[in-house]
């Protein structure tokens, strides 16, 4: 038996999400992301004498639609607390979290992996403050300290220990960078911090219940590295064990480079973080009324559009998987529904030329400049013969170019209306057919083939516009003659 | 509650403090004092009593989402004993190993 096969992996993922407020959670400093710094500072994230928090509004609507988008109860009393640890990045010596009242409680999130749905269960959703930045390589000496992002508001999602290999965490933490994105509550980029992960992991004998020994990995900076660190984590246990050796619980850090990771801390260095009430911060009550009104105003979620894209557009499962990924796509598609009735072809557009020039130009679909309409009329030139796949695709990319333009009007400046005027195809054909009378011939024995040289050349001289089906078709009469 | 080394050692290592052996006794004395004082207020039956946590009954104080840059980099500095133009400078704390 392969040893892999002999045990299981057990991992429950920590996200931490910064929201999208203008201003921090307890007070007004600006949180967007690049300043220099120490420049987005108060009195109050410096922790200065005298100073009390005040809790930015925005944050339980954003914290309460994550939750109800997640089947989450939602705590009617919540309190903060602080959480007491020593830290450069924390003026105050504490963080102020949730402990006992977290605002979301439960919940789960159904993920594809492998073409099976997996229910990856929550534990919490919290509010907390984001602790500022730490720089070890600037001085030789000194750790430098920047404290922009200390007080950044921040929910912590919590997962059961459910999750039982990195696919599992990667189709997860995938669904949820989704879910906040579309929610608006999150910008979801690892790359930047605005979304981390940390993971802990344990390992037990397959059939087995009891949870081994945890250790936390932390510090990846894309889903694709929390697969690494997960992978590179569960076989560097597994060897452990193997090898006779015992695993300890600790926090290990993540090396991008190599996929490895380098312990930060180990149990008996563990916090104990003595949480209490935050006194300066009165409770946030939530009524049924103010649930009700945050439950009208939620936005369609991405499985209720992949699910719309399924029944009424009549998409596949793939097509309204892959369109409904980015919440600015699938509305473009939803919007563009109301121009076109041919949903197979714009679902095609959308995946292929929309989204390779969006790659290519790296811009969104707002910058891009084509509006929904646009896009289904030149669906529509296609339909009705106008255009030909290839006229369309040139069209497009000029329509990318010149957003101000109609596109039959720059259609037929380009000069690629489809002629279907067989008079004129009829002269092509002939011209071609008298240049290649041995060609003729094979074709009469049989030799169907040639008939693409014969196409090539009639494209030629119609400078592409001829429509491929009737010269195929005119093309035939005149051979079978 | 006992106060002995051990758990001395804990409290100055959460409070990253360090005393001297003599600062050990008489800290040691001080909790012992304090731990007794406390003790006796743990005579009083508070049964069924919830605690005390927020001295008014205000709930749902809130601040609108505004950005209000009150001080410059400058001034968020000046108190700090070590720092360069654009940093808290803290004593180094991580090294990879």
């Amino acid at each position: 038996m392969n040893i892999n096969d002999k045990y299981e992996a057990v991992i429950g993922l920590e996200v931490h999400a910064q929201l999208l407020t203008k201003s921090k959670i307890f007070s007004g400093d600006d949180t967007s992301f690049g300043s220099p710094p120490n420049t987005q500072v108060s009195a109050i994230t410096l922790a200065l004498p005298g100073t009390l928090p005040k809790l930015n509004k925005e944050i339980i609507e954003m914290a309460i639609k994550l939750g109800l988008a997640c089947h989450s109860q939602i705590s009617p009393f919540n309190m903060f607390e602080r959480k007491n640890y020593f830290y450069a990045d924390l003026p105050k010596g504490y963080q102020i979290s949730q402990d006992k009242t977290p605002i979301c409680v439960g919940g789960y999130m159904n993920v594809e992996v492998n073409g099976n749905i997996k229910q990856v269960d929550l534990t919490r959703i919290h509010m907390e403050e984001d602790a500022g930045k730490n720089n070890h390589e600037l001085d030789e000496h000194y750790s430098m300290v920047d404290l922009n992002r200390a007080g950044v508001p921040l929910l912590e999602i919590v997962s059961e220990p459910c999750i039982h290999s990195s696919d599992e965490a990667y189709a997860y933490l995938t669904e949820m960078r989704k879910l906040v994105r579309y929610l608006d509550v999150c910008d979801g980029n690892m790359e930047e911090g605005s979304m981390r992960c940390d993971a802990n992991v344990s390992i037990r004998l397959k059939g087995t219940t009891e949870l081994g020994t945890k250790v936390e990995v932390k510090n990846m900076n894309s889903i694709r590295n929390v697969k690494r660190a997960i992978d590179g984590e569960v076989a560097r246990q597994i060897a452990l064990l193997e090898s006779g050796g015992v695993i300890e619980q600790q926090t290990r850090s993540f090396d991008p480079n190599d996929g490895s990771s380098f312990p930060l801390r180990s149990k008996e260095f563990a916090h104990d973080y003595r949480y209490f009430p935050e006194p300066d911060l009165p409770p946030v009550v939530i009524t049924e009324e103010r649930l009700e009104s945050i439950r009208q105003k939620m936005p369609q979620l991405p499985w209720e559009l992949a699910d719309t894209f399924m029944n009424t557009f009549q998409l596949t499962a793939y097509d309204a998987k892959v369109l409904t990924a980015e919440k600015e796509t699938a509305l473009f598609f939803l919007e563009a529904t109301k121009h076109t009735q041919n949903y197979k072809s714009l679902a095609n557009w959308m995946m292929g030329e929309v989204r390779s020039i969006q790659h290519e130009k790296n811009r969104s679909l707002q910058t891009l400049g084509i509006t929904s309409k646009v896009l289904c009329t030149l669906i529509e030139l296609v339909d009705t013969g106008k255009l030909n796949s290839s006229g369309a695709k040139t069209l497009f990319h000029a329509l990318v170019e010149n957003p101000s333009k109609q596109p039959e009007e720059l259609a037929i400046t380009l000069n690629l209306i489809q002629s279907s005027d067989e008079g004129e195809l009829a002269t092509y054909i002939k011209e071609v057919l008298t240049k290649y009378p041995d060609k003729v011939a094979e074709y009469k024995k049989g030799k169907k083939g040639v008939i693409g040289l014969f196409m090539g050349d009639i494209m030629r001289l119609s400078k592409g516009k001829a429509d491929p089906k009737i010269t195929t078709k005119l093309l035939e009469e005149y051979l079978n003659q | 509650m006992k106060v002995d080394d051990a758990l001395i050692d804990k409290l100055a290592r959460l409070s990253k403090l360090a005393f001297s052996e003599e600062g050990k006794e008489e800290i040691k004395r001080d909790l012992e004092k304090m731990f007794n004082f406390m003790e006796k207020l743990n005579e009083i039956d508070t049964e069924g009593i919830e605690p005390l946590i927020y001295v008014n009954e205000a709930v749902n104080v809130f601040r609108e989402d505004v950005v209000k840059q009150e001080i410059t980099r400058e001034e968020a500095l000046m108190n700090a004993p070590l720092k360069d133009e654009q940093f808290f400078k803290v004593p180094k704390f991580v090294k990879r190993t």
